[in-house]
């Protein structure tokens, strides 16, 4: 939906944020999962946020996409506040996320799965006719088939691929149109070292002027891969800042790494 | 493959040793593909010669009786199989639908209540009632796409007791208990379409029509979507996909689907009354398309087929007044064997002869 960016949106625009949250707070009854989270992400800026279990990260992606509306406060993607918008509209301004636990047509082919995650970010969406040879949709899917290595299974049913290869595919439909923010949750669980190794080489290889945020539990990969990290627990940010100086910081180490290190 | 195979093929990285081995796998027919090739087999062939034929050599009452009525139900069940099997949605309101077409066709074309019908041209009427039938399929849609599995079942069969009640207590255009009777086929280019064949083959074309449509559209972006949205609507809105309005949009398809079956069965029988939307036809469309299986658009012609049958031959059987025990008890049975359906069944079959290797080729996907 297209609104005009009023005066304090041209301010935002100007400072060159991908993703602003003011104040967000997301509660489950009692339970406040998110409570006042403000960060802003810049347009190219690669994030990880970390945290124990339960400390509410994949609760502040489903706010950031819509999955679960903010209890108060505003999310504002590239300027434009995005906070009553339904997650389709945000995906089809640029937004895309991957899932803890992939969820994937498991019925339909690997090609299907990419060709779908193209035709929702494109027009067309309920065409009758069927896409000729020349199709661009059809080019797009063959493009991600091909940049997440999976052309080999292309005619499979997603439910006959490996864990790697789904976790791959769900990168690849996130990858779909033109992100411009793409919210990656723990994309390495589950994954062999060898995987693991193909994620960074992934994830590196991204265009620089795509943002992403991670959630990561592995330090090793979340670290080697972005320019700052936001730890979080009981739902409120505890620190922010480069990678080196959250590893180095005492409280970030007692608080998560030392129960990582536990576990 | 051992479990260190496997490892190894992961830790390469390439996961296609693994890969190879296991993926030659029987295709599942429920899902369709964008462009998952169906090559015109024999069995294809032989269906549809067999339906060309069949008045040729079958009495003018089975063509009317069974062959007729089977497809007309089997175009309304389709339209119900559409939602259901591909769209998870399951309307009990799809025999109302049909009915409104039924009761606009009588109300603008030509009937024994000469005072209430307005006796149009068939050629007027017949789009009319369509075209109303369909957006009433609509205006269900989307009523009822916000609920989800056995609500969607209750609000569907709440539109359709609400709409029998208004059918048998409005006098003023439905003509309440009544109904309209002879409410007939036309005669077109000098074919009296209420002749036995010519009916029988306006219907199989209708038939065919719906069949080849529904299969069109299943694998079109469209139908696509749709499977995806029955699968998993959150991950379709996560996608781009509008889930609602794809969703009412389904209902459209099928309200036109069912409209279409609607009109046939009207002229069928000759008549449409408050008893063609009860409750009993509203379950009946249910039971056909279950009968039949909702993972394919034929499912629901063969599940009028058997339940014709039942419903015409098993008076011979037992008693007038218990021979829907008869009906019940297959319907029981099947389902019971085969939640699939006949088609369950038939897929059940072919995979204890798998040697025909056809049944054995992995599935197409975007070439």
């Amino acid at each position: 939906m297209a609104t005009v960016a009023g005066p304090a949106q041209r301010e935002l625009l100007s400072t060159g944020d991908a993703l602003r949250l003011e104040g967000v707070s997301r509660s489950f009854g009692a339970l406040k999962a998110v409570e006042n989270f403000s960060f802003s992400v810049a347009a190219g800026e690669r994030r990880a946020v970390i945290g124990a279990n339960g400390a509410g990260k994949t609760t502040l992606f489903n706010v950031i996409t819509g999955d679960y509306a903010a209890t108060s406060g505003r999310v504002r993607f590239f300027g434009e506040d995005v906070t009553a918008h339904p997650p389709y509209e945000r995906i089809r301004a640029g937004m895309r996320r991957t899932y803890q636990s992939s969820l994937l047509f498991r019925d339909l082919t690997v090609r299907d799965n990419l060709f779908l995650a193209v035709r929702g970010v494109a027009r067309g969406r309920f065409s009758f006719l069927h896409p000729g040879r020349a199709s661009t949709t059809r080019a797009a899917a063959e493009g991600l088939l091909e940049r997440v290595r999976l052309t080999h299974v292309g005619d499979e049913p997603v439910a006959m691929l490996s864990h790697g290869q789904q976790r791959q595919l769900e990168i690849g439909m996130a990858l779909a149109g033109a992100p411009r923010l793409i919210l990656f949750d723990e994309p390495a669980a589950g994954l062999s070292p060898a995987e693991r190794r193909e994620l960074v080489v992934l994830l590196n290889a991204l265009p620089k002027h795509m943002s992403f945020i991670l959630i990561e539990h592995d330090l090793e990969i979340a670290l080697r891969v972005v320019d700052r990290v936001t730890v979080m627990h009981n739902g409120r940010m505890l620190k922010e800042g480069t990678p080196a100086e959250i590893e180095n910081d005492p409280e970030v180490q007692e608080i998560y790494m030392g129960q990582a290190g536990h576990a | 493959m051992s479990a260190a195979e496997w490892r190894n093929a992961m830790n390469a990285g390439s996961g296609r040793l693994a890969m190879g081995k296991v993926l030659v796998l029987p295709p599942q027919e429920k899902t369709e593909s964008w462009t998952r090739k169906n090559p015109i087999r024999a069995r294809h062939v032989l269906v549809l010669g067999f339906l060309l034929a069949f008045p040729m050599y079958a009495t003018p009452f089975l063509t009317y009786q069974i062959g007729a009525q089977s497809l007309a139900l089997g175009l309304i069940a389709l339209s119900l199989t559409f939602l259901g099997g591909y769209g998870g949605m399951v309307s009990l309101a799809q025999m109302t639908v049909a009915g409104v077409a039924g009761y606009m066709l009588a109300v603008f074309g030509a009937s024994g209540e000469a005072a209430l019908s307005l006796g149009w041209s068939w050629w007027i009427a017949v789009p009319i009632a369509i075209v109303i039938a369909t957006l009433v399929g609509t205006a269900i849609g989307w009523l009822s796409v916000r609920t989800e599995g056995i609500y969607t079942i209750m609000i569907t069969l709440a539109v359709g007791v609400a709409f029998y009640y208004l059918c048998l207590q409005n006098y003023s255009v439905l003509n309440g208990f009544q109904g309209f009777q002879r409410v007939y086929a036309p005669t077109v280019l000098g074919i009296n379409l209420r002749e036995p064949v010519p009916f029988y083959f306006l219907v199989l074309a209708c038939a065919l029509g719906g069949y080849f449509l529904a299969k069109y559209i299943l694998r079109a972006p469209f139908g696509i979507a749709m499977q995806g949205i029955r699968d998993n609507p959150r991950r379709m809105n996560a996608l781009g996909f509008h889930v609602m309005a794809h969703r009412v949009a389904a209902y459209a398809v099928a309200g036109l689907i069912a409209a279409v079956g609607g009109v046939l069965f009207t002229w069928y029988n000759g008549l449409v009354t408050p008893g063609s939307v009860g409750t009993s036809w509203l379950i009946n469309i249910l039971v056909i398309a279950v009968l039949g299986g909702m993972r394919h658009p034929i499912g629901p012609f063969i599940g009028a087929i058997v339940f014709v049958l039942l419903q015409t031959f098993a008076i011979d059987l037992i008693d007038r007044e218990r021979f829907n025990l008869v009906i019940g008890g297959v319907f029981l049975a099947i389902v019971l064997f085969s939640p699939d359906g006949l088609l369950g069944l038939w897929a059940a079959l072919k995979s204890r002869f798998p040697s025909g290797s056809k049944f054995l080729t992995p599935r197409g996907g975007i070439r």
